[in-house]
């Protein structure tokens, strides 16, 4: 089923919620949304599920406007951070529920949640209640109680925030996975980007109530369209450093604090007038090297397979990833050689990229 | 010994104690000048052979039961459920409005309610249904004395329930009512499947609570009919108690014997609260509600 968001507005007096949202997905895609706490993604989730009104503007299922369909006609299944598994209910009263409002015959819903439990590898533990299971056992429940009655859409809300790391990882691939075989549209809340960049389809960015970008990982990750998603995604963030373009005999120049750099031609020549940008780089693009800029080793961070510098070059703080068996140590002064084939520019002022 | 036990070491079984010891003599005002006797059992045996020993156990009964059914935890539960499922300030306005009767003086109140049931034209009721035609009604409460002797009873009793029903309600987790909505749950099915199961606590602990304290009480009854009218028509445990030991009617107070009356009631409190103590674990029931528990 596709789903498509026109305008769509939520507020309560001044407090806005999500303000004008245009988005449209495809039949069977996985769709993430991503964005700090308090964006509006719970909210524009919510009102996608029909529990929130829409203030302004359009819900659209398959084409249909659905404003007024009340949730339980709007054939979608849920999942929370919170799991919201009902306390008093064992795992089979909790995934059968759905089907018993449905008032499907007690043999059929037996069969039917014996085999979403079995494929969700809870099959053993249908006769315990939530409170005896574990949080990745209760998130399977969720999961299965949003599966049992074949929703045309699944909504997830941060489902994954409550689990220890390694959980997550796996409950993580095995979302995707599902999903992929189910071939259900889905939308997913997070904010934590490398969940939204590794399961997503594409990626619909949230700030402040407005979606920011609409696009597919790849696309946010080397074209980001604000000095805000360029931050938000990817993982150590990116670098923003304040500088100044020049043009000298058709080659471009980056100026900054202790910093001198060549730009190449088909980024330099989009920033020609504003000559004042922030330039943004990741730390993955930035290497120790012979000759570059210099500067002094503030703070190592070993992240295992590469150790995060923090790089004082003046006033200016980079981070960069470097080769553990460099021996880098705090303090040295190291040279860095900053890849600018990649470097992202931006507009200080309005914060656009100056590039897409 | 702790502040707690010494209280209620003082304060409730000094004084069942002293009850029970009471409960023993023929300590009255017909023979205070005299010096007192421990008659044993008397007391006892005089009050299972009353006459009207049947009518006020009855009596008892009816007026716990009913006025627990349809106020106490009825109308309870269906205020604190009315109450949340419309605005939220207007739902707190309104609970307020309910704790009104709660905080008028008894004397008030009741003046109130005799005022509402005279005969007209000074009644208040009466003056309405003569608008529909229904003039001369009778003193509506001679003729119900019941209906009256319980809505009295309840529309005050029924703040408690619902203050607890109300808060017990707000803290159930939001996303167990989205849930339900997404999995297709119209209201009643929700109240149905989910907030009346999360409720079972507060429900019994409002039950038990307030039948202990309908046994107990009987300032409205003595206030709106005495225990009237005719003989023993309303008339209930605690108030026949009440009556027996310290009502100066005709000045025969038998306190020794009104004891007796009281100390049945103190040992069903007592037995009571330790079943409740035992099966509610109170511990639990003050605890924070458990959201997002892992
Ligand atoms: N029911 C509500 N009433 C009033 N304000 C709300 C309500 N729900 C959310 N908000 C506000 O809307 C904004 C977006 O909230 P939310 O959608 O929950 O953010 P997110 O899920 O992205 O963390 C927040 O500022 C929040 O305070
Ligand atoms: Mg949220």
């Amino acid at each position: 089923m596709k789903v498509e968001l026109t305008n769509l507005t939520k507020r309560w007096g001044d407090v806005v919620g999500a303000e004008g949202i245009d988005l449209s997905t495809k039949d069977g895609e996985f769709v993430a949304f991503l964005g700090p706490s308090g964006c509006g993604k719970t909210t524009t989730l919510l009102m996608i599920a029909g529990i929130y009104k829409p203030t302004v503007g359009e819900i659209l299922f398959d084409d249909r406007v659905v404003n007024t369909v009340p949730p339980k006609d709007r054939n979608i299944g849920m999942v929370f951070q919170s799991y919201a598994l009902y306390p008093h209910m064992t795992v089979f009263q909790n995934i059968g529920y759905p089907l018993k409002l449905q008032k499907v015959p007690k043999d059929e819903l037996q069969k039917h949640v014996q085999r979403v439990a079995d494929m969700m590898g809870i099959g053993h533990l249908m006769d315990r209640k939530p409170a005896q299971l574990s949080g990745g056992q209760q998130q399977r429940v969720a999961l299965g109680r949003a599966l049992i009655k074949e929703p045309q859409l699944l909504l997830f809300d941060e489902p994954l925030s409550n689990l220890d790391a390694r959980l997550r990882l796996s409950m993580r691939s095995e979302i995707k996975r599902l999903q992929m075989d189910l071939g259900i549209t889905s939308i997913y809340v997070t904010h934590d980007q490398i969940e939204a960049m590794t399961m997503a389809d594409r990626v619909a960015v949230m700030k402040d109530g407005h979606l920011q970008a609409f696009a597919p990982p790849d696309e946010l990750y080397d074209h980001p369209k604000t000095l805000f998603i360029a931050g938000f995604v990817g993982n150590p963030p990116m670098n923003f450093i304040e500088v100044e373009v020049k043009q000298e005999n058709g080659s471009y120049q980056v100026l900054g604090p202790g910093i001198h750099l060549d730009l190449p031609a088909d980024r330099g020549e989009k920033v020609a007038r504003s000559s004042k940008v922030i330039m943004g780089i990741r730390p993955e693009d930035i290497s120790l090297a012979d000759t570059g800029v210099k500067g002094e080793v503030y703070l190592i961070e070993p992240l295992g397979r590469d150790d995060l510098l923090d790089v004082r070059i003046g006033e200016t703080a980079v981070r960069v990833l470097a080769d553990p068996a460099l021996g880098v140590r705090m303090r040295d002064t190291v040279t860095l050689h900053f890849n600018t084939d990649t470097a992202q520019l931006f507009d200080p002022d309005t914060e656009q990229s100056l590039l897409w | 010994m702790t502040p707690a036990t010494l209280l209620v070491t003082v304060f409730f079984f000094v004084p069942a104690l002293i009850l029970f010891i009471l409960s023993l003599t023929d300590l009255a005002s017909s023979n205070f000048s005299e010096p007192w006797h421990f008659i044993g059992l008397l007391n006892y045996q005089r009050m299972f052979s009353d006459r009207f020993f049947p009518k006020i156990l009855g009596n008892t009964i009816r007026y716990v039961t009913l006025t627990l059914i349809f106020f106490n935890v009825g109308l309870a539960l269906l205020l604190a459920l009315l109450t949340s499922y419309i605005n939220r300030r207007a739902g707190f306005f309104f609970r307020m409005l309910w704790l009104l009767p709660r905080i008028t003086p008894s004397v008030v109140y009741i003046v109130m309610w005799r005022r509402m049931v005279q005969q007209a034209p000074f009644g208040i009721i009466n003056q309405f249904l003569g608008w529909f035609g229904l003039s001369q009604q009778p003193h509506l409460l001679n003729e119900h004395p019941w209906l009256f002797v319980i809505l009295a009873n309840g529309f005050v009793g029924a703040s408690f329930g619902m203050l607890i029903f109300s808060s017990a309600i707000e803290s159930i987790p939001k996303d167990l009512f989205t849930a339900a909505k997404v999995d297709g749950a119209s209201t009643l099915q929700i109240i149905r499947d989910i907030t009346l199961p999360m409720l079972r606590w507060p429900l019994l602990f409002v039950t038990s609570y307030q039948t202990l304290s309908l046994l107990v009480s009987f300032e409205y009854i003595l206030l709106l009919t005495n225990g009237g009218p005719g003989l023993f028509t309303t008339e209930v445990w605690a108030l026949t108690s009440y009556k027996r030991a310290l009502s100066t009617y005709f000045g025969t107070n038998q306190w020794g014997y009104g004891a007796a009356w009281g100390l049945v009631l103190v040992v069903i409190a007592i037995t009571a609260s330790v079943i409740y103590l035992r099966v509610f674990r109170f511990d639990d029931l003050v605890q924070e509600p458990k959201i997002d528990v892992l």
